[in-house]
């Protein structure tokens, strides 16, 4: 029933911890002016914009889309705004394509931003509010004991998270726009940092960045008229779930397997390992490759670290994982899932330059958020379905 | 197009200070009580959308706890927009048009009573040339009414006749939370609060949520005896600037009023949801809304305004009427964003 969906043109600001070159209205157009560049439209042919950004308080704007409105060309037309916590880029690709995929848009501009340096993450994340539970203790915080019980439950040798560190890094320098160029990345230079929370060192933690993230997406009658390859839609899903409650497994949530088996049902893959050629997968912390590795069924059960140790998730094993260098390299929060979903279509496009996958034809792309709890995720191929 | 329908609404009351309740704890009777409606309300729903907004709260991801309201187990698919519910309710739709989902679940909720609301607002101007001078959402309102009288566009009797029409209104609302039997006289007897706005000219600050079912084809006619079929639904957001937009005209509500063909057809019932009188005129112009519509027969946001839901209970005010066979076809209006910024339009129909 529903329309398919193609993106045609894909636009991304280079990501830094300060972009003091740029107010937030321009950081946002650097960005849906290049996805408008590639899509070779002009801002009259947009239907509507969808735009995505993680807590308000990042920046300390209330519903900034309402200022952001006239920097994206979205006068007089219609406008949403997404917040799925984390996961909230690739919700908003997914808000956004449905607006085609219903018929009710031909083309729509997808955006997806965050400024850190207008404020401190660590701090917004931390209010301590009346009658709730506070950690104070920021998103690494959080997230170290789920990693503790992923090692603990699956074995995995303790340098599996240094591994994943340094492989992200070492693709981030193919990628012109990542936040982090780290020339003498090393396991060393990972090892030795200091440790955060354990076990999260300082280098296996993402980077607070500035940067805005565009897609342009539009429905097939005028995608197919296209002369160059343009990334179909070929399934979108995404899964939620309480944050916490007695016997939820926060290490490997139902959200992110139910997602997983929804989202290869609609899309006709049966072996995702094989099927997929390459994925970009949300991974703020090392650790959540080889976990996620497994939340998206593309591995057995606490199996998942042995892909980073027998190096199948590089950029020349069988299923290479963040070519981009991953948000380990660049974390706008609110962008990061959206950049994670643009990377995966570059990459079936054949348009990801230095970090290409050869002759990849399938991409996932993944993002994920709040307590493990959100999950948004597409699968984007070469090919029509 | 699929034919999709309001099968279920039910809000809380509005007050001006929730003191015991957190947001939750709010929006978990509201649930509760569109399930005995419906028969569903949570998980069972193909698809939930809400709409809050985390600087009511004072706290990043706010609504991630409106997932324990909803009992989101097994895990459900669902999406949040930080805008009044009815844009949750409108992704909701569009999910449903799409073929996604043949029963979503929309919910709005806000506590402003958190917080200090006119100031909190101020935060949604541009951070760099106007949020600086803290311009409070009435004094913002106040400068729009003040250029519409200087026009000669309506007058201060026009303005006050609007609170005493929706506060009448209201007497029959129990979930309202400024009722009664005002006089033009009396409201202009009042001292101006923000020249020219006087107390009676403001929504007042409420603390709700509230909640809507929509449902496809057959599931909406097994579910809803009644239902109300939505005819269009549409919604157009103005640049922000106050200098470049006509201040004097809701552009944009006009906009999705013609998309959303409400001019079609007589309109026996329209819910607004301004939230200032000048404001409310400046809608009924946008719609072109016959002289014979009832209007706001709830009492509208003047008589209870529970931010981020307040725009999804006109909608909802509007399919019960429907449900009750009191209205064929009705008009439901939310807005966001200072000065009538971004507006959304739903005409509902019985048929």
């Amino acid at each position: 029933m529903a329309e398919l969906t193609a993106v045609v043109g894909i636009g991304q600001t280079k990501y830094e911890a300060k972009r003091d070159d740029l107010s937030m209205p321009g950081l946002v157009r650097e960005a849906a002016e290049r996805a408008l560049a590639d899509a070779g439209c002009s801002w009259a042919d947009i239907d509507a914009v969808i735009l995505g950004k993680a807590p308000d308080l990042f920046e300390g704007v209330m519903m900034p889309e309402l200022f952001l409105n006239d920097a994206l060309g979205g006068a007089y037309k219609p406008m949403l705004r997404v917040h799925t916590a984390g996961s909230v880029g690739g919700s908003t690709a997914i808000v956004a394509a449905s607006m085609v995929q219903a018929g009710i848009h031909d083309r729509v501009l997808c955006v997806a931003y965050e400024k850190q340096s207008e404020s401190n993450a660590i701090w917004a994340l931390s209010i301590s509010v009346p009658f709730s539970l506070a950690t104070v203790a920021g998103a690494g915080g959080y997230f170290a004991p789920l990693v503790r019980g992923y090692i603990r439950r699956s074995g995995a040798p303790e340098d599996t998270g240094i591994r994943v560190a340094v492989k992200d890094r070492q693709n981030a320098l193919r990628n012109p726009l990542a936040h982090l160029h780290l020339e003498d990345i090393s396991f060393d230079l990972v090892a030795n940092s200091p440790m955060l929370w354990d076990p999260i060192r300082y280098l296996e933690t993402c980077p607070s960045s500035d940067g805005a993230c565009a897609l342009v997406m539009e429905k097939e009658s005028l995608a197919s008229r296209r002369p160059d390859k343009v990334a179909w839609i070929h399934a979108t899903e995404m899964r939620s779930e309480p944050t916490m409650f007695s016997g939820r497994d926060q290490v490997m949530p139902r959200a992110t397997l139910d997602n997983a088996k929804n989202l290869y049902r609609k899309a006709g893959i049966t072996n995702p390992r094989r099927e997929i050629d390459c994925a970009e997968i949300y991974v703020p912390f090392s650790w959540f490759e080889p976990m996620w590795m497994e939340g998206m069924l593309i591995t057995e059960r606490n199996q998942g670290w042995k892909m980073t140790y027998e190096g199948a998730t590089a950029m020349d094993g069988d299923f290479p994982v963040n070519m981009s260098g991953g948000v380990l390299s660049s974390n706008p929060i609110g962008a990061s899932g959206l950049i994670r979903f643009a990377e995966a279509a570059r990459q079936v496009r054949g348009r990801a330059d230095q970090h290409q996958v050869d002759g990849a034809r399938k991409a996932l792309g993944h993002a994920y958020g709040g307590g493990s709890q959100y999950f948004s995720t597409w699968i984007v191929s070469s090919e029509k379905p | 197009m699929r034919e999709v329908a309001v099968v279920g609404f039910t809000q809380s009351p509005s007050v001006r200070r929730e003191p015991d309740r957190n947001e939750v704890e709010i929006l978990i009777p509201v649930l509760q009580a569109l399930r005995e409606q419906t028969g569903l309300a949570g998980a069972e729903c193909d698809f939930i959308c809400s709409g809050s907004s985390d600087y009511l709260a004072g706290q990043s991801f706010a609504f991630v706890s409106g997932l324990d309201a909803v009992g989101a187990w097994p895990p459900v698919s669902e999406s949040h927009v930080e805008m009044d519910g009815a844009w949750a309710l409108y992704e909701a739709w569009v999910k449903i048009q799409m073929g996604y989902a043949d029963t979503a679940l929309a919910y709005g909720f806000g506590k402003p009573s958190m917080g200090d609301l006119p100031i909190t607002l101020a935060l949604q101007l541009d951070p760099y040339s106007v949020m600086p001078l803290w311009p409070d959402t009435i004094s913002v309102a106040g400068l729009q009414a003040r250029h519409c009288l200087e026009r000669g566009l309506f007058t201060a009797d026009e303005m006050a006749a609007v609170a005493v029409r929706d506060r009448g209104n209201a007497k029959t609302n129990p979930y309202a939370q400024v009722k009664g039997d005002f006089t033009v006289e009396g409201i202009l007897a009042e001292p101006f609060l923000v020249n020219p706005l006087r107390k009676s000219d403001c929504a007042p600050i409420s603390d709700g949520a509230s909640a809507i079912l929509l449902a496809a084809g057959d599931r909406a006619t097994q579910i809803c005896e009644r239902p109300a079929w939505i005819r269009g639904f549409e919604h157009i957001c103005e640049p922000m600037d106050f200098g470049v937009r006509d201040l004097g005209r809701s552009r944009g509500t006009e906009i999705a009023a013609e998309k959303a063909g409400v001019s079609s057809d007589k309109i026996d019932v329209a819910e607004l949801s301004a939230p200032f009188t000048h404001q409310s005129i400046l809608v009924e112009r946008a719609l072109g809304l016959p002289p014979e519509t009832r209007i706001n027969p709830s009492g509208g946001a003047l008589a209870g305004n529970p931010l981020m839901a307040v725009g999804l209970s006109r909608i909802g005010e509007c399919a019960a009427r429907i449900f009750r066979g009191e209205a064929d076809r009705a008009v439901a209006h939310a807005t966001s964003g200072p000065c009538l910024q971004q507006n959304l339009v739903c005409v509902l129909e019985g048929r």
